[in-house]
């Protein structure tokens, strides 16, 4: 089959490899009809993100039809010919974590583990095509893919939504969901979210759903923030004004109730001296993620607000203001998202019309020109805000 | 041998006194001169949300072993309280020993050690206690190895490593998954289950081809 694999730092390349089988009773087959390039796959290009190897096949959202089912699968739960959508954490379904329904903390679904513990204290799940610190899975920007635990995670799609309307279930829709509702968002509040790309975009949408007085929009790109404008979002541009000041402006002196770092590890900064500094510390690996969203929102935030962190973080950071979170009550949290758990519920708002994923849409590319829409979305050219593969 | 009879005594000190504390190991003075042999104790522990009748009776059964454990090939019961266990590759082939049951405590505890004239004698003890949740179980283990001089000694201490407790941690990772999923998870860059052994660099994520498939975990 056709698959997008890791080529080594800043470099990916279309090639065949083998077509995945079962190699465990709970695993299905999956020939792919989308796919898309996720913000948090330029981490592993940009080469943030250790433990990749050439010729690992990418993509962790993608969805399709089933082909094959194991034999432990269940035919009521799921079987050949069902159309679904593959959420991107591998989860087992009966270990505490996806007990508590925290599925990317799953303790059975990534066989490097032990890697992963040394890392991070603890293990996480397994995910498709993010590294073989998260299992060495193969991922779905191909033409088709092994699921593992597929009577767990897969949503079935029964409606005739298009693939366009349901393929975000599977990480950025849940993902920006997530970080609007760790935000408690009460009815009075404003909430400010830094970074305007896919995962922001639905974030901010989220945070409206959920009721929030005001929605602010914070990056750089002109063509992202008028995306959020259009949406009814409020735009920041931090390269025209100071975000402070701005911030405090309309919020009347008071900050932003909730805040969403919807960036991560490697955020660009309006202060060339910071980034520069960020940008060095990374480079000699005496930081290995540049946080200066992350600083900024706990700044920004008012007293006894929260920090919701969605932005991907891998490793260690440097000045995290720890007296701003600490002496003005700041709540901070964070998580990859737990998809599984939000897939219905989005599902549903989706069909009932409260959200538009297809809004953010600005490129659809057959597989083989994946290189093409790596390099558009991570240049942001061509005003790319998210590209869909079709296989 | 001096190493031979530190390695009894750890055995029968671990036999007699059945404590299953925690105990920083590192890499063991012994390890480093494993030629000439030494004992090595190593301590696990992991939660598995399974009662504990439940995991006490896997284990007990000793032939599930070898499912999760990969330095085992086989365990064959021989008797009520004795087997027969095979190492796998990761000791050297035709390893093997016998070994009795000392103690078991059904829901709770299980001691066994090897006798006769072990390759590698060794004993070990299953501590289970329930979780504060109420649905899970604790597992405690302890195994002591007397590793002995020459070839066979030099493979053991090839397979421990600078980590020796590494090995039982993942041993106890399989054994979770085993009971808690049905069987050892694979993945395409670690495709071969308890014989995945080698961390890095694994093979890419990419699916196997029918050859690679065809050839396993040696290829």
């Amino acid at each position: 089959m056709r698959a997008n694999t890791w080529a080594g730092r800043n470099k990916v390349e279309v090639r065949d490899v083998p077509d995945p089988k079962i190699l465990n009773n709970r695993d299905a087959i999956v020939r792919i009809t989308s796919t898309a390039i996720c913000g948090s796959d330029l981490h592993l290009v940009n080469g943030y993100v250790p433990t990749m190897q050439d010729g690992d096949v990418m993509g962790h959202e993608f969805m399709g039809e089933v082909i094959e089912v194991g034999s432990g699968i269940d035919p009521g739960r799921l079987r050949v010919g069902d159309r679904v959508v593959v959420p991107f954490p591998i989860a087992c379904g009966a270990c505490a974590a996806c007990a508590a329904e925290l599925y990317s903390c799953c303790e059975n679904s990534n066989p490097n583990a032990g890697i992963a513990e040394k890392m991070f204290g603890h293990p996480v799940a397994g995910i498709f095509g993010y590294s073989h610190l998260t299992g060495g899975f193969a991922g779905g920007q191909a033409q088709y893919a092994r699921v593992p635990f597929a009577d767990v995670g897969p949503l079935k799609i029964e409606s005739d939504l298009s693939d366009e309307q349901v393929l975000f279930l599977s990480d950025i829709l849940p993902t920006g969901y997530m970080g609007a509702e760790m935000c408690d968002i009460q009815p009075s509040d404003v909430v400010a979210v830094w970074g305007a790309g896919p995962v922001g975009q639905f974030a901010m949408d989220s945070a409206r759903v959920l009721g929030a007085a005001k929605v602010i929009a914070i990056d750089k790109e002109p063509y992202r923030l008028e995306m959020a404008e259009q949406a009814g979002h409020t735009p920041v541009n931090f390269d025209e004004v100071d975000v402070r000041s701005t911030l405090l402006e309309l919020t009347g002196g008071r900050g932003p109730d909730k805040c969403i770092d919807a960036v991560g590890l490697e955020a660009t900064h309006g202060s060339a001296h910071i980034a520069a500094y960020d940008h060095l510390k990374q480079a000699v690996r005496s930081e290995t993620d540049r946080p200066h969203a992350l600083r900024q929102a706990i700044l920004s935030c008012r007293s006894g607000g929260v920090v919701s962190v969605i932005g991907v973080y891998g490793g260690l950071l440097d000045k995290f203001p720890a007296g701003a979170w600490m002496n003005r009550s700041l709540t901070l949290r964070t998580g990859q998202c737990h998809v599984q758990r939000y897939m219905k519920p989005l599902l549903q708002r989706i069909e009932r019309g409260e959200i538009d994923p297809t809004r953010i849409i600005t490129h659809t590319l057959p597989l083989d020109d994946a290189e093409h829409g790596f390099d558009i979305f991570k240049n942001k050219q061509d005003n790319c805000e998210k590209v869909v593969l079709k296989p | 041998m001096t190493g031979a009879i530190a390695g009894t005594t750890a055995i029968d000190g671990l036999a007699a006194v059945q404590a299953s504390r925690r105990k920083d190991i590192g890499l063991m003075p012994a390890l480093r001169g494993a030629h000439k042999g030494g004992s090595m104790e190593l301590t696990a522990t992991t939660t598995i949300r399974k009662p504990a009748s439940e995991v006490y009776a896997f284990w007990r059964d000793l032939e599930n072993l070898p499912r999760f454990m990969t330095h085992l090939e086989e365990v064959r019961a021989t008797g009520e309280r004795t087997s027969h266990w095979t190492a796998g590759a990761p000791f050297g082939k035709n390893v093997g020993w016998d070994a009795e049951i000392l103690e078991e405590v059904p829901g709770e505890r299980i001691a066994w050690r090897s006798t006769g004239n072990a390759d590698v004698p060794n004993a070990g003890n299953v501590r289970l206690q329930p979780a504060p949740d109420g649905v899970g179980t604790e597992i405690h283990v302890v195994l002591v190895y007397d590793i002995p001089g020459g070839t066979i000694g030099k493979a053991v201490a090839r397979y421990f490593g600078e980590e020796p407790h590494q090995q039982l941690d993942d041993d106890l990772r399989r054994l979770k998954q085993v009971l808690e999923t049905g069987e050892v998870v694979r993945s395409d860059g670690a495709p071969w289950g308890k014989r995945a052994r080698k961390e890095f660099p694994q093979r890419p994520a990419q699916p196997l081809s029918d050859d690679e498939l065809a050839k396993g975990a040696d290829a």
